[in-house]
């Protein structure tokens, strides 16, 4: 293959995965616009935004990546009822992104109270990170299951697809999950 | 995926970095809101191609038809699409942007502004992502580490906080 045959291939299979995934980031922005509410009653919620969308990022196109070298491997089936691999692979996305989320909201406010900046108190900034990443890790499992499996079984490269199609479901819904979980835990005096 | 957790953590105090950043420009961004409509489409943007980038040389790595020389085609092809992708995708995000914020919260800036605005972030940032995923695989391969637990979350979050600053760069010199 000449390089231009591969940049060609490349472009044509990737352009509709990014535009429709830019759309899906103007759809957050517009989000990430309407939750100045929660921003001001969670002050440091702000600084743990990319952090939390960053971690819905990492945990769950890893795992996509992960089942895409399996099924180009031939090592998993891309078809219900799932095996064990794949199993264990959703568990450990969940368990990390959970740690990840809870060691994000911490560090978060051990840093902003080193720097003496307004910051809410550690148990709220915790709560809500977990919460909404058990809400959002829900929603992504399912989203890469089913990109990476259709995409195998249609002959299109999961590899290409499962990238943008994870960080726009992770930055809408995380944004989304987000928002709801700061409304829960301020509800539940947490 | 237990080697993971070591690589998140440490790519979660890099995400601070960028949310600190975020929030000293939080003002401006506030002032104008088709820049804040901007944030979250920029950096996302970024960390796709970079993404895209590294996993498509992690399976070719795993298969093993990946060399790592500046002639080998699929390394030179995928680049290469990667900066066509970001000179078709970003002057379109800035318009889009432009014009969700004009139906809602108001924009104050001139529609062409926010085009250069993100055609310019944008094509800097694909440049970055290049290098990134480039220099991020060739690092797992020479460390033994397995690129799809390493390479992926590495490029994308380097491209977010490089999209944060990159933006925020932009911005300075244009608004």
């Amino acid at each position: 293959m000449s390089i231009r045959a591969v940049a060609t291939g490349a472009y044509r299979e990737a352009l509709p995965a990014v535009a429709a995934s830019a759309a899906g980031g103007l759809v957050a922005g517009l989000l990430l616009g309407g939750m100045r509410g929660e921003l001001r009653a969670v002050p440091g919620l702000l600084v743990l935004v990319p952090a939390l969308l960053a971690t819905r990022g990492n945990v769950y196109s890893s795992l996509g990546a992960r089942l895409g070298s399996g099924l180009h491997q031939g090592l998993i089936e891309p078809h219900l009822p799932l095996d064990e691999r794949v199993r264990a692979a959703i568990a450990a996305a969940i368990a990390n992104g959970l740690l990840a989320s809870t060691f994000a909201a911490t560090a978060a406010w051990v840093v902003l109270g080193l720097i003496d900046y307004p910051v809410a108190p550690l148990s709220r900034l915790v709560s809500i990170a977990v919460l909404a990443g058990l809400l959002s890790g829900v929603v992504l499992v399912g989203a890469v299951l089913g990109v990476t499996f259709l995409a195998f079984r249609r002959g299109l490269d999961p590899d290409t697809l499962v990238g943008p199609v994870v960080t726009t479901t992770g930055d809408l819904f995380g944004l989304a999950f987000l928002v709801l979980a700061a409304r829960i835990v301020l509800l539940g005096g947490g | 995926m237990r080697s993971m957790l070591p690589v998140l953590f440490a790519l979660t105090l890099v995400e601070l970095g960028s949310g600190l950043v975020l929030g000293t420009f939080q003002r401006t961004l506030l002032t104008y809101p088709s820049l804040l409509v901007l944030v979250p489409v920029t950096i996302g943007s970024a960390g796709n191609l970079g993404s895209i980038l590294a996993a498509r040389l992690s399976t070719a790595f795993h298969l093993g038809v990946l060399s790592f020389s500046p002639t080998d085609e699929r390394l030179a092809g995928n680049a290469l699409a990667i900066l066509g992708l970001a000179v078709t995708i970003f002057p379109a995000v800035g318009a889009g942007a432009w014009w969700l914020a004009s139906l809602t919260v108001g924009a104050r800036l001139a529609a062409a502004t926010v085009i250069v605005i993100a055609a310019t972030a944008g094509v800097a940032l694909a440049l970055v992502a290049v290098v990134v995923a480039l220099t991020a695989t060739y690092a797992a391969y020479r460390l033994g580490l397995d690129p799809d637990d390493v390479v992926v979350p590495v490029v994308t979050n380097v491209c977010d906080v490089l999209g944060v600053v990159t933006l925020f760069v932009v911005v300075a010199v244009v608004v």
